[in-house]
C-alpha cells in the first residue's frame, strides 16, 4: 500500500498469465489500429461533435447498440472459454483454466451479458424508437440521456479494465456475501464489481426516469394511452420497473461496500450480520430486472408480428393488461430464486404459486401473437423469422421456468445446469432473438438502408441451431444432477454432453461472425439496400412516417393522432405531407458535460477500488464542482431555422415522388 | 381494409396543426423530479428494511436505550420541521417574484438544515466515542446507514440550496429558477417525510422495545 | 383569432393538450394558510409521540407503539397535502399514481422482507428455535 497509488502496484498487472497477455496484445493492437484510423481520417472532431456530445435520442440509441454489440463479443469470449474448459476437464485433465480464473470468467460473463449487453441494447432500442413512436422530437431530458449513456460506458470500461489491471470478482454475477465480503474476497475484484454496477446503475436509473416522463408527458395530441403502439406500452412498463427496482440494487451495493470499506456488519457472519438479507434484497431487484430485459422485446414481437402479418395486433387491450399485470406481479415472485435457502413451506408455497401465476399473462401474449398471424398475409422477412424462432424457443424456456417454480422440484434443480439452461433459454430465446428481430426491423429506419438478408439468414440459422445444440445438453446434465459453475468433473460419462454443448457454442460463434459480416456487407451494399421511402416494411406506427434516417427534429409538425396504429391510419385516410408553412424548431444543444461527468465518476470509482484516497477525494470534489458548474449553463437550446426544415422536407417529398409513393 | 370515409370526415381529419405553438421548456421537469423522488423513496425503503431485520441484533453491545438521546432527537426534529416551513415561506416569496426575501428565507432554511446536520454529526461522534460506532453490531450498522443516508441527502440539499441562492441572486426568479426552487422544495419536504419515519420507527419505537 | 369551426376547435384543443397558461410545467400554487396549518399540525403530531415515549404515559408499550405509528402516518399525510401540495390532479393524476405505486412497493419490500427474513432466521440461524425437522 502506498499513499500515491493505494493498493495498486506492479503486481496488479497479470504479466504471468499467458491468456491475459495474449488478450492484451490483441486488444492493444486493435486499439492502436482504431485510434490510428480515426486520426488518419481526421474523425475525432466529427465523433466528438456529432456523436459523443449529441443529446439526440437517435444518436444516443445507436451508441447504446454499438456498446451492447461490442460487449457481446467480450461476454461471448467468456462463454467460449467456459465451454472449452468444461468440455476438456474430465478425470485427470484439469483443463486450461484454474479455479482462480474460471471463477472470474463466469462472474464476468454474467455481469457483462446482463448489465453491459442486454441492458444497453434494450435501452438503446427504447431510446431510439419511443420518441418517434409517440410523435415527439426527443426525450424529456436530453442532456440526462447523454449522461446516462456515458455512465453506462464508464461501468463497462471499469469491467474491461479489471481484465488487465487487477482482477474481477470470483463470486458469480450477484456476488453473495459472505463470499463477497472483505474476509473472503479482500482483493479488488468485488470492488470492481460494485463500482462498475453503481456507475452504470446511475445511468440506468436516470434513463428510466427520462423515458417514463417522456412517455407520460410528450405523446402527440390525440395519442391516448390506449392508442399508443404496443412497443411504447412495454417501454412504459419496463421503465416503471427500472425506476422501482434499480434503487434497491443501488442500496444493497452501498451496504455491501460499507461492509467492505467501513467494517459494518450488514452481511457478515458475526456481530449480528445476516448474509441471507443480501440474497433477499438483491433478488427483490433481480426478478424485476429480468422483466426489464424481456418486456421491451415482447413489444417488438407485437410490432413485428402485426406488420409482417399485415394485420392489426390481435387483442391490443389484453396485451396491454397482460403487460401491466406482469409488471405488478414481477414484484411478488422474487423468493423463487432462493427456495432452498430455508424459508420453509409456507413462504415457499406462496412464492411458488405467484411464480406460476405470472406465466399466465405471458402465455396470453403468445396466443395473441398466434391469433394475429392466423389468416394474416405473412412475410417471412428476417424480423418475422426471429419472432417465430422466439416463440418456439422461449416457450420451452418458460415451461422449464414453471417447472422450477415448484419448490420441491427446485430443491433438486436449484443451481444445477438445468437452471442455467432455463435462464439462457428465456434470455437468448426471448431477449436476444427479440433484439435481432428489432435490429433487422429498425435498422433501415436508423441508417437508411436494409440489412443484407443472406448473411442475416446465415446468422439466424447458426444462432437458432447453435442455441439448441449448446443448451439442450445442459438440461439433461442438470436433470442428472450436475451443479453449475464447476470447472472439473469426475464422471467421464458426462463429457459427451459437454462436448456437444461446446459444438453448439461454436455454431453460435459462427452466428455472431455472420452478424458482423451482415453489418459489413450491408454497409458495402448500402446503395442497393437503400430505403428511399422511410417505410420499407409497410409499417403501422409513427416512426415509419419519417424519412430513413429521420431528420434531426423527427417531425416538422407534431402529428395529430386519431387511432391506434397511427401511421397505418394516416395511410388509410390519405394523409398528405405538408409542403409549406414550416416553422423554426426548438432543439436542445449538444454538450460535453455528460462525457466529463461520467469520466470523473469513473475516475472516482477506480480510485475507490484501488484505495487511492487522495484521487477519490479530488475526483469527488471535481465531480460535484463540475456538476454545479453545469447547472449555471442556462443556454441549452437553439432553433433550427424554418428554411432548413423546408429544405429537408422538400428533399424528402421529392425523394418520395421519385419512388412513386 | 379501411372503411370509406365520408366527405365531412375527410375534410375535418387533420394530421398536424399548421399553427402549432412552440412548447416551453421544462414541461416535464416536475413529474420527472417526482419520479426520481419515488425511486429515492425505495432506497430508503431498503434502509428501513435493513433496520427492521437487523435492528435488534445488538451482538452483546449497546442497545437503543443506551445510545439514543431522545431530547436531542426532539431538538433535531424541530430544526428540520422549522426548515420545512421556512422553505415554504421562501416559495411564497418566489411566487411573488421577490428576490431578496426569497433569498432571506432560503438562507434561514439553510441554517436550520445545517443545524440539523451539525447536531446529527455531534450525535454520531458521541456514539462512536462511546464505542457505539457502525462497526460494533448489525443494529448500529443499520442505524448509521439509515440515519446517515438521510443526513447525506440533507447535506446534498444544502449544497443545492446554496447553489440556487447564487443563481436566484444572479438571474432572479425566471422560469428555470422557479422550476429548480420547486424541485428543491419537493426534495426538502420529502426528506422531512422520511425523517418522520426515522424518528418514529428508529428512535421512538426502538426505545420502547 | 379566426372564427372557430368545429374542426379548428378540435384541432386547437387536441394540439394544446392540457397545459394552458403556465407555458410549461405546473408548479403547484402554495398559500400561507397551507403552510401554517401544515406546520401547526406537524408540531402537534410530533410533540405527542415524543411525550408519550419519553414520559411513559400509556401503560402498554404495544399500545404506545401503535399510537405513535398512527401519528407518523397522519403526519406524513399532513406533509403530503400541505407541504408537497399532493393532489389527484397534478400532471393528469400521474403524480398520485406514481406515489400509490411506490407506496405499494415499499409495503411489499418491507413486509415481504420482514416475513421472509423472520422465517429464514427461525429455520436457519443458530440460537433460534427451529421446528422439528427430521
Amino acid at each position: 500500500m502506498t499513499t500515491l497509488f493505494g493498493r495498486l502496484g506492479l503486481d496488479a498487472f497479470p504479466i504471468h498469465e499467458p491468456i491475459l497477455v495474449g488478450t492484451f496484445i490483441a486488444v492493444a493492437l486493435g486499439g492502436v489500429a482504431l485510434v490510428g484510423a480515426l486520426t488518419y481520417f481526421r474523425l475525432w472532431g466529427y465523433l466528438w461533435r456529432e456523436w459523443f456530445t449529441s443529446i439526440d435520442h437517435k444518436k444516443i440509441g445507436i451508441m447504446y447498440m454499438v456498446l451492447g454489440i461490442v460487449m457481446l463479443l467480450r461476454g461471448f469470449a467468456d462463454a467460449i472459454m467456459m465451454r472449452l474448459q468444461q468440455a476438456m476437464a474430465f478425470s485427470g485433465s484439469e483443463g486450461y483454466l484454474n479455479a482462480h480464473h474460471y471463477d472470474q470468467v463466469f462472474t464476468a460473463h454474467g455481469v457483462i451479458m446482463i448489465f453491459f449487453v442486454a441492458m444497453p441494447l434494450v435501452t438503446g432500442l427504447m431510446n431510439y424508437i419511443v420518441p418517434l413512436q409517440i410523435g415527439a422530437r426527443d426525450v424529456a431530458f436530453p442532456f440526462l440521456n447523454n449522461f446516462s449513456f456515458w455512465m453506462t460506458v464508464g461501468g463497462a470500461l471499469l469491467v474491461m479494465a479489471s481484465l488487465f489491471v487487477g482482477e474481477f470478482a470470483r463470486t458469480g454475477w450477484l456476488a453473495y456475501p459472505p463470499l463477497s465480503g472483505l474476509d473472503f474476497s479482500p482483493d479488488v475484484g468485488v470492488d470492481y464489481y460494485i463500482w462498475a454496477l453503481q456507475v452504470a446503475g446511475v445511468g440506468t436509473l436516470l434513463s428510466g426516469v427520462n423515458l417514463l416522463a417522456t412517455i407520460i408527458k410528450m405523446r402527440a395530441p390525440g395519442m391516448s394511452l390506449m392508442k399508443m403502439p404496443v412497443f411504447t406500452w412495454t417501454a412504459l412498463c419496463t421503465n416503471v420497473l427500472i425506476v422501482a427496482a434499480f434503487p434497491v440494487l443501488t442500496a444493497v451495493l452501498v451496504l455491501l461496500s460499507l461492509d467492505r470499506y467501513v467494517g459494518t456488519n450488514f452481511f457478515t457472519n458475526d456481530l449480528g450480520g445476516n448474509p441471507m438479507m443480501y440474497v433477499n434484497l438483491i433478488w427483490i431487484w433481480g426478478h424485476p430486472e429480468v422483466y426489464i430485459l424481456i418486456l421491451p422485446l415482447f413489444g417488438v414481437f407485437s410490432e413485428v408480428t402485426s406488420t409482417f402479418s399485415r394485420k392489426r395486433l390481435f387483442g391490443y387491450s389484453s396485451m396491454v393488461y397482460a403487460t401491466v399485470v406482469i409488471t405488478i406481479l414481477s414484484y411478488i415472485v422474487w423468493l423463487h430464486h432462493f427456495f432452498t435457502m430455508g424459508s420453509g413451506a409456507s413462504v415457499n408455497s406462496f412464492f411458488g404459486i405467484t411464480t406460476m401465476i405470472i406465466s399466465i399473462p405471458t402465455g396470453a401474449k403468445i396466443f395473441n401473437w398466434l391469433f394475429t398471424m392466423y389468416r394474416g398475409r405473412i412475410r417471412f422477412e428476417l424480423p418475422m423469422m426471429w419472432t417465430v424462432a422466439f416463440m418456439l424457443t422461449f416457450v420451452i424456456g418458460g415451461m422449464t421456468g414453471v417447472l422450477l417454480a415448484v419448490p420441491p422440484a427446485d430443491f433438486v434443480l436449484h443451481n444445477s445446469l438445468f437452471l442455467v439452461a432455463h435462464f439462457h433459454n428465456v434470455i437468448i430465446g426471448g431477449v436476444l432473438f427479440g433484439l435481432f428481430a428489432a435490429i433487422n426491423y429498425w435498422f433501415p429506419k436508423a441508417f437508411g438502408f436494409k440489412l443484407d438478408p443472406f448473411w442475416g439468414k446465415v446468422s439466424f440459422w447458426c444462432w437458432v441451431v447453435g442455441f439448441w445444440v449448446a443448451f439442450m445438453p445442459l438440461y439433461v446434465l442438470g436433470l442428472m444432477g450436475v451443479t453449475r459453475r464447476l470447472r472439473y468433473f469426475e464422471d467421464p460419462t458426462l463429457q459427451i454432453w459437454f462436448v456437444v454443448a461446446a459444438f453448439g457454442a461454436v455454431l453460435i460463434a459462427a452466428g455472431i461472425g455472420a452478424l458482423l459480416m451482415q453489418l459489413y456487407v450491408s454497409f458495402r451494399k448500402r446503395h442497393e439496400l437503400r430505403d428511399t421511402t422511410g417505410d420499407p416494411w409497410d409499417g403501422r406506427t409513427l416512426e415509419w412516417s419519417t424519412s430513413s434516417p429521420p431528420p434531426v427534429y423527427n417531425f416538422a409538425f407534431t402529428p395529430i393522432i386519431h387511432d391506434g396504429d397511427a401511421w397505418w391510419d394516416m395511410k388509410q385516410r390519405g394523409y398528405e405531407r405538408p409542403r409549406t408553412g414550416f416553422k423554426p424548431v426548438l432543439m436542445p444543444k449538444n454538450t460535453g458535460a455528460g462525457v466529463i461527468l461520467a469520466a470523473l465518476s469513473s475516475v472516482l470509482a477506480f480510485a475507490l477500488i484501488w484505495y487511492i484516497w487522495w484521487l477519490a477525494g479530488v475526483s469527488l470534489v471535481a465531480l460535484i464542482a463540475y456538476a454545479i458548474y453545469h447547472t449555471f449553463n442556462y443556454d441549452r437550446e437553439f432553433r433550427i431555422p424554418a428554411e432548413q426544415v423546408l429544405r429537408a422536407e422538400t428533399e424528402r417529398t421529392q425523394q418520395l415522388l421519385a419512388t412513386g409513393s | 381494409m379501411a372503411r370509406t370515409l365520408t366527405v365531412s370526415e375527410l375534410e375535418t381529419t387533420s394530421f398536424y396543426d399548421p399553427h402549432e405553438h412552440e412548447h416551453a421548456a421544462g414541461g416535464s421537469t416536475m413529474l420527472g423530479f417526482w419520479i426520481y423522488l419515488m425511486s429515492d423513496c425505495l432506497i430508503f425503503a431498503v434502509m428501513f428494511a435493513m433496520y427492521g431485520v437487523l435492528g435488534t441484533s445488538y451482538a452483546g453491545g449497546p442497545t437503543p436505550k443506551d445510545v439514543f438521546d431522545l431530547p436531542l432527537v426532539a431538538v433535531n426534529t424541530a430544526m428540520l420541521l422549522f426548515s420545512s416551513i421556512t422553505y415554504g415561506f421562501a416559495m411564497l416569496e418566489a411566487q411573488r417574484k421577490r428576490v431578496s426575501t426569497t433569498l432571506l428565507w432560503l438562507g434561514i432554511t439553510g441554517l436550520f438544515g445545517a443545524a440539523f446536520v451539525g447536531i446529527e454529526l455531534y450525535e454520531f461522534a458521541h456514539m462512536i466515542h462511546e464505542g457505539a460506532g457502525p462497526q460494533r453490531s448489525a443494529f448500529l450498522s443499520s442505524f448509521f446507514a439509515l440515519v446517515g443516508t438521510h443526513g447525506l441527502h440533507v447535506t446534498c440539499g444544502i449544497i443545492w440550496l446554496v447553489t440556487l441562492m447564487v443563481q436566484v441572486a444572479r438571474r432572479g426568479i425566471e422560469p428555470a429558477n422557479h422550476r429548480r426552487l420547486a424541485c428543491l422544495s419537493l426534495f426538502w419536504h420529502f426528506l422531512d417525510v422520511i425523517w418522520i419515519g426515522v424518528f418514529t420507527f428508529v428512535y421512538l419505537l426502538s426505545t420502547l422495545r | 383569432m379566426r372564427t372557430a369551426t368545429s374542426a379548428n376547435v378540435t384541432l386547437h384543443d387536441a394540439s394544446h393538450g392540457h397545459e394552458h397558461g403556465h407555458g410549461g410545467t405546473q408548479i403547484p400554487h402554495a398559500t400561507m394558510r397551507d403552510y401554517l396549518i401544515g406546520f401547526g399540525l406537524s408540531v402537534v403530531l410530533t410533540a405527542i409521540p415524543f411525550w408519550l415515549v419519553m414520559g411513559g404515559v400509556l401503560p402498554s408499550k404495544a399500545a404506545t407503539g401503535f399510537v405513535i405509528m398512527g401519528f407518523a402516518v397522519a403526519q406524513i399525510v399532513v406533509h403530503m397535502i400541505y407541504f408537497l401540495h399532493m393532489n389527484a390532479k397534478s400532471d393528469e393524476g400521474w403524480t398520485m399514481v406514481a406515489l400509490v405505486f411506490t407506496l405499494i412497493l415499499v409495503v411489499i419490500t418491507l413486509a415481504g422482507s420482514l416475513w421472509v427474513m423472520h422465517h429464514l432466521n427461525v429455520n436457519m440461524m443458530p440460537g433460534h428455535l427451529a421446528p422439528d425437522i427430521p
